[in-house]
């Protein structure tokens, strides 16, 4: 099986990553950004590289990038799912350093990647996940993606899990279920995990809901986005946890137990829904949605 | 005291410590660290084991920090006793480019003499040179045996490959070496390591003859027995001994930072304006930050003296 090489075209996304900082960044920095990439096209020892990805904050600053709905539209047309929002200065144009790497060889471009990530700050492991979804040989770094997801620095945890597509495209089935479990674990924001709903499956349900009844059994609470992944699942099994969240949950749990119950087609689940008229008639709404539950729960904790 | 007082603890080796170290240091007024790459007691016999080394104090030890609140900064280098494994130094010098122009790395160290051997002065040169490159400043590591003489030595070595003193702090001097590295312009630096460096009595009387200008207080806390609050516990030794408040302020917060931020890589703000990014490091909802504390200091009492 041949595989794919690039997941967006290269030139595209430099020119986009520039014009992201250009309005934040002083003449100064803009010409050694200039001389920077001249100098990268024959870099053969990886000298300009290592120093200019490491150094690019002293140059370009942290600063926050603004965005507009038209430019985050265009990030998503060169590459579907890619999502900068919230990016700094310093991480974009380490980003576009990354892109300079030669490609001619797979071996050399992993070894490459691969210092980089072995020696790695946070802010710069940050931009490295961040840029799993735009580098070439997307297949050959998901040993790498699956490591990421093990540390422990919440920010280099969300840079991988977070508004990032390489995930649910390029994980096999039980890096991904981890990678889940652990959001849930983290309490991160799982509305954020791209294309998720694509990527439910059986285990995954099992494992949330056992996650879920040890939590329980600790007078612990779950977070409502969980029942996400359980409901296209839902069984008698099941159903007995939406019972649960929907009789004694809270009222972000009330929810997540009719959403569940409304978008399945288990005949049971219906007829629980119809003991609950009000969620029944929140639930038909067009803006009730997991996502608008992720955001509204998030935006209370 | 009126007004809580804060510290930079310009040497300690966290990666030694518990989370209960941070805790204190936190409540103690302690704002930021500073953390020499240095030997872990157990000698390294492999380059790899040195990169991770190197790795964790540019990641893990930092992000580790920032859950407490503290901002946590390193220098980077190769040590003196491990510079005389020869093979090993040669792999260790051909990383340092790669973490030297790091973020939060403020320096070159710590670096030095142990048993002042040929191997131990070839590294420290080469690494002078690097320093000297890349216009950063320079942690140094005096030998705990001839002190002196080392000392000294380091201090001509310095001079020597054209490197300005003021971007030098010199450490672990005692009441025999202070006088000479004052007088050469270096950054005299005194650790506060109970039995085998200084004592903070001591270092009180130090302050009384010499005052507080381009001297620094540190605790090199590692896996030894050492003190974590070394810096808090002699502050308040220095305040209750009648020495003036702001001997404290330079010895333990402003010299250091003044030296190190000669980086560019270390400023007041980073503490200052540090809790919007803190609050996303939220892990299993918990956090140890807590807003507004104000730094306690165990005044008056006896068990501020380390011998």
């Amino acid at each position: 099986m041949t595989q794919k090489i690039f997941q967006a075209d290269l030139e595209a996304l430099k020119n986009y990553l520039c014009e992201l900082v250009r309005p934040h960044i002083s003449e100064q920095a803009e010409s050694w950004l200039n001389q920077q990439s001249g100098k990268l096209q024959n870099d053969t020892t990886n000298k300009t590289l290592y120093l200019s990805f490491s150094s690019a904050p002293r140059f370009v600053g942290k600063i926050p990038i603004n965005f507009t709905a038209d430019l985050l539209a265009k990030a998503n047309m060169i590459r579907a799912g890619f999502n900068p929002s919230g990016w700094t200065t310093d991480r974009a144009i380490r980003t576009y350093f990354l892109l300079f790497i030669p490609v001619a060889r797979q071996e050399n471009y992993i070894k490459t990647i691969e210092t980089l990530f072995n020696s790695a700050d946070i802010d710069e492991q940050v931009a490295l996940y961040g840029a799993l979804p735009l580098l070439p040989f997307p297949a050959s770094l998901s040993r790498r993606a699956k490591e990421g997801i093990r540390t422990n620095m919440i920010p280099v945890f969300e840079s991988i899990v977070l508004n990032n597509p390489y995930p649910a495209e390029y994980l096999e089935e039980n890096a991904w279920n981890q990678m889940v479990l652990k959001a849930v674990f983290t309490e991160r924001p799982l509305y954020k995990i791209y294309n998720a709903d694509q990527r439910v499956n059986p285990h995954l349900a099992k494992m949330l809901s056992d996650f879920a009844h040890e939590r329980w059994a600790a007078h612990r609470m779950v977070t409502p986005e969980l029942w996400r992944f359980v409901a296209p699942y839902l069984d008698d099994f099941y159903l007995t946890d939406i019972k649960k969240i929907l009789h004694e949950g809270t009222a972000f749990e009330k929810e997540a137990g009719a959403l569940a119950c409304s978008k399945s087609d288990y005949p049971a689940a219906k007829s629980l829904l119809q003991q609950y008229p009000e969620l029944k008639d929140k639930a038909g709404k067009d803006d009730f949605s997991w996502n608008k539950l992720g955001k509204d729960y998030y935006a209370v904790q | 005291m009126e007004e809580a007082l804060i510290f930079l603890d310009s040497h300690v080796h966290m990666v030694s410590r518990t989370t209960d170290d941070y805790e204190a240091m936190k409540k103690a007024g302690v704002v930021a660290v500073i953390e020499p790459a240095f030997w872990q007691g157990q000698p390294r016999t492999e380059v790899g084991t040195f990169k991770d080394y190197l790795s964790m104090l540019i990641g893990f030890e930092r992000f580790r920090a920032s859950q407490f609140g503290i901002k946590h900064y390193c220098t980077i280098g190769l040590n003196a006793k491990e510079a005389n494994n020869e093979a090993l130094a040669e792999q260790v010098m051909e990383l340092l480019p790669l973490y030297l122009c790091k973020d939060g790395v403020v320096g070159v160290g710590e670096i030095g003499y142990d048993d002042q051997t040929d191997a131990e002065d070839k590294y420290f040169r080469l690494q002078l040179e690097l320093a000297k490159e890349l216009n950063l400043p320079i942690q140094i590591h005096t030998p705990h045996r001839d002190k002196k003489a080392g000392t000294t030595r380091t201090m001509d070595v310095i001079i020597e490959h054209g490197i300005d003193p003021t971007m030098v702090i010199v450490d672990h001097n005692n009441e025999e070496t202070c006088k000479e590295v004052l007088d050469r312009g270096f950054w005299a630096a005194f650790t506060i390591y109970p039995h085998t460096k200084m004592g903070n009595e001591r270092m009180v009387e130090v302050l009384r003859q010499y005052g507080p200008e381009r001297i620094i207080i540190d605790s090199a806390a590692d896996w030894g027995i050492s003190d974590p609050l070394a810096v808090p516990k002699t502050a308040a030794l220095i305040l209750q001994s009648g020495l003036p408040a702001e001997y404290v302020t330079l010895t333990c917060y402003k010299n250091p930072l003044d030296a190190y931020s000669k980086s560019g890589q270390i400023s007041e703000s980073d503490w200052q304006e540090a809790t919007s990014i803190d609050q996303t490091q939220l892990f299993e909802g918990n956090s140890i930050l807590r807003g507004g504390q104000s730094p306690q200091l165990e005044n008056g009492n006896a068990s501020n003296i380390i011998k």
